[in-house]
């Protein structure tokens, strides 16, 4: 099926070379920062963790794409998601992979990286972080591509794809619960302690991921014509809807317990995140965007009749990611940083090198999925004869 | 291998003609230091213990000792010198709200709380930064020192998360430049690592105490914490003193007496 990526319209390649020239220009960066350290990133003997591993969290949840089609799927037996699974997939394997782009560009002795396995060592939160992700990422390889060749070949799928189809959904919870556990178990860093970081991570993932993923197949149809069904889109987007609203009511229980228990080492992040510290207020204009938009998109979404229109379904889910990336990829991080261990700040900000080495993995992710979902699509048209709307023709009703 | 075999064939070849083996580059100032390199007899007299602890006189810990003695700790151990805030530090002060942040009461003795005070590792008896690091580059001795394998480390800095007192620091360059002078009887670390106070693991190993210690002039008291006959032990059996963030549950080692 490789070969359906070899060949392409103009746009395909088109699209294929933008990314690629992205990727060149953050390599040089990358290469700069190889050379010269760290120290050409914001990151500071503070701040120690920024922009990079934010990335790497955030995209940790959009792995999630896929569970939300699979897990009802599989185990409901809801076929309407039958189009959409494979590109909810894919877009988990170029997720997993901008993930572990992340972790690369973001330790400071790159080629020691095997020491990870060299070393294995159970008790970092961290080594179990690098076995349930690239569990993941060979789970949906595998699921993805060997159901597409079947469905190619026009035959059932055999019963071990199904049954690693739902050890993934198994799976894709402990990626997000593993990541939780990186933040979570740590004493002194108010924000990230806290027994619920899990379930928010769930939350923010069911939300933020499926989100992704509506909003590129709808760009997707636009491009090409490939129709992964309306009630298959509205299904989701309820989905969505729901996973948002649990994300939010997560949100505010950490609110309650730090303000209402007045404990103020849990209170100062909070203070310096949407007030600002000591006159240091970077964040406060990003946290309140967020704070508008998280609850704005729900205007779009609740609604049955508006979020059935396209258009607001768009202009909804935009918000809404934009919202969560807010919350996971830039204030999680910050906030759990800030104040430092002697409840003083120090400001960070990224830099614009560490800016162009994330767009590097960023576009790297993306060359992954248009090449997965260009041979996603070549295969359904093949299959279906050209008709990429996936109507059946009248005669064969 | 082939050019490192010319390599070596060259400088012996250079070396046999007899030009001044000291100056090669290579050898540097090997001979000039390999005066205070120490022995297998110094070895047999390694300080040991079964919980290394430290208590601090913080009344005698003036700006001027702490500085004294983070200069004495930063040259022993080639600490670099960086401005800012990328900076490394093994050893260095801080004012109480700073050293005990979940402590400020609004009326305090006004002495105390116009102190100064040192700051280092606290050597934690359950360090965090042991349990989160992925490759054990970061590791406890039975003796309680926490310590880093500086070739071992990746540089992901989950034990910075980890520290509750903000003791590690990261080479987000190469610090060799910035090392005013040089000791070449301890590494210096190469960029992308992650580096703390050591509690002078290497000068214990031939008998010598840590070198702030000796700095200090009796402020700071180092010893066996599981010995009860200890200077420590006696220390703080005298006098009141606490740790910083108990309720981080990684019990410190070291012990402030105010």
């Amino acid at each position: 099926m490789l070969e359906k990526a070899l060949k392409g319209s103009p746009r395909y390649w088109g699209t294929l070379i933008a990314l690629g020239l992205v990727v060149a220009l953050g390599l040089g960066f990358w290469l700069y920062q190889l050379t010269f350290g760290m120290k050409i990133t914001g990151l500071n003997r503070d701040v120690s963790w920024g922009f990079y591993i934010a990335q790497f969290t955030y995209l940790v949840g959009v792995a999630a794409s896929a569970v939300m089609l699979v897990l009802p799927y599989y185990f409901h037996h809801y076929k309407e998601f039958s189009k959409m699974i494979i590109l909810g997939e894919f877009l988990a394997i170029a997720a997993v992979v901008m993930c572990l782009g992340f972790i690369v560009v973001d330790i400071g002795q790159p080629q020691r990286m095997l020491n990870v396995l060299l070393n294995a060592t159970p008790n970092s939160v961290l080594f179990w972080d690098m076995v349930v992700l690239n569990g993941y990422l060979f789970l949906n390889i595998i699921v993805g591509w060997t159901s597409l060749q079947y469905f190619k070949n026009d035959m059932t799928p055999p019963k071990w794809v199904k049954i690693l189809a739902i050890v993934s959904v198994i799976w894709a919870f402990s990626i997000h619960t593993v990541t939780a556990f990186l933040y979570a178990g740590l004493p002194g860093r108010h924000y990230f302690l806290t027994a619920i970081m899990a379930a928010r991570f769930l939350a923010s993932a069911f939300c933020s991921g499926p989100a992704i993923l509506l909003l590129l197949t709808l760009c997707l149809r636009r491009l090409t014509g490939f129709d992964p069904g309306q009630k298959a889109i509205n299904r989701l987007a309820v989905i969505i809807t729901y996973a948002m609203c649990v994300n939010i009511f997560f949100f505010l229980l950490e609110v309650f317990t730090s303000f209402y228990s007045n404990m103020p080492g849990h209170i100062a992040p909070f203070k310096y995140l949407f007030t600002g510290i000591d006159g240091h207020n970077m964040m406060v204009p990003f946290m309140w965007t967020a704070v508008v938009l998280g609850l704005g998109c729900l205007l779009f979404l609740i609604p049955t009749p508006i979020r059935q229109n396209t258009t607001a379904l768009t202009i909804g889910l935009v918000m809404l990611v934009i919202a969560s990336w807010i919350d996971k990829g830039l204030g999680l991080l910050i906030g759990g940083f800030t104040p430092n261990p002697f409840e003083t700040v120090t400001v960070y900000s990224p830099t614009v090198p560490e800016i162009m080495i994330s767009l590097m993995v960023f576009a790297l992710g993306g060359i992954v999925l248009t090449v997965l979902w260009k041979i996603a699509i070549e295969v359904r048209c093949e299959v279906e004869g050209g008709n990429l709307s996936m109507v059946p023709p009248p005669a064969a009703e | 291998m082939k050019s490192n075999r010319r390599e070596f064939l060259k400088l012996a070849a250079v070396s046999a003609m007899g030009i001044g083996a000291a100056r090669l580059g290579f050898l540097g100032d090997a001979p000039a230091f390999a005066e205070g390199v120490p022995t297998v007899a110094n070895f047999e007299e390694g300080l040991k213990a079964k919980h290394w602890g430290m208590a601090i006189h913080t009344a005698k810990m003036t700006p001027d000792m702490i500085a004294k003695c983070r200069k004495a700790c930063h040259t022993e151990h080639n600490v670099p010198d960086i401005a800012g805030p990328k900076e490394i530090k093994w050893f260095w002060g801080a004012n109480y709200e700073e050293t005990f942040p979940t402590e400020h009461g609004h009326y305090l003795s006004e002495e105390v709380e116009h102190r100064q005070f040192p700051l280092l590792c606290n050597q934690c008896e359950a360090p965090m930064c042991v349990k989160v690091c992925p490759t054990q580059a970061t590791f406890q001795r039975p003796d309680g020192i926490v310590m880093m394998d500086f070739h071992r480390c990746i540089g992901c800095r989950y034990c910075m998360a980890g520290c509750p007192f903000g003791a590690r620091s990261f080479n987000f360059q190469d610090p060799r430049p910035f090392i005013k002078s040089f000791n070449p009887h301890f590494p210096t670390r190469m960029r992308g690592v992650v580096e703390k106070c050591n509690f002078c693991a290497e000068r214990l190993a031939v008998g010598k105490l840590p070198v702030c210690v000796e700095a200090a002039e009796g402020a700071l008291v180092f010893g066996d914490l599981s010995d009860e006959q200890s200077d420590i032990r006696k220390a703080l059996r005298e006098h009141f003193a606490i740790r910083r963030k108990p309720d981080a549950g990684t019990s410190p080692s070291v012990y402030y007496i105010l």
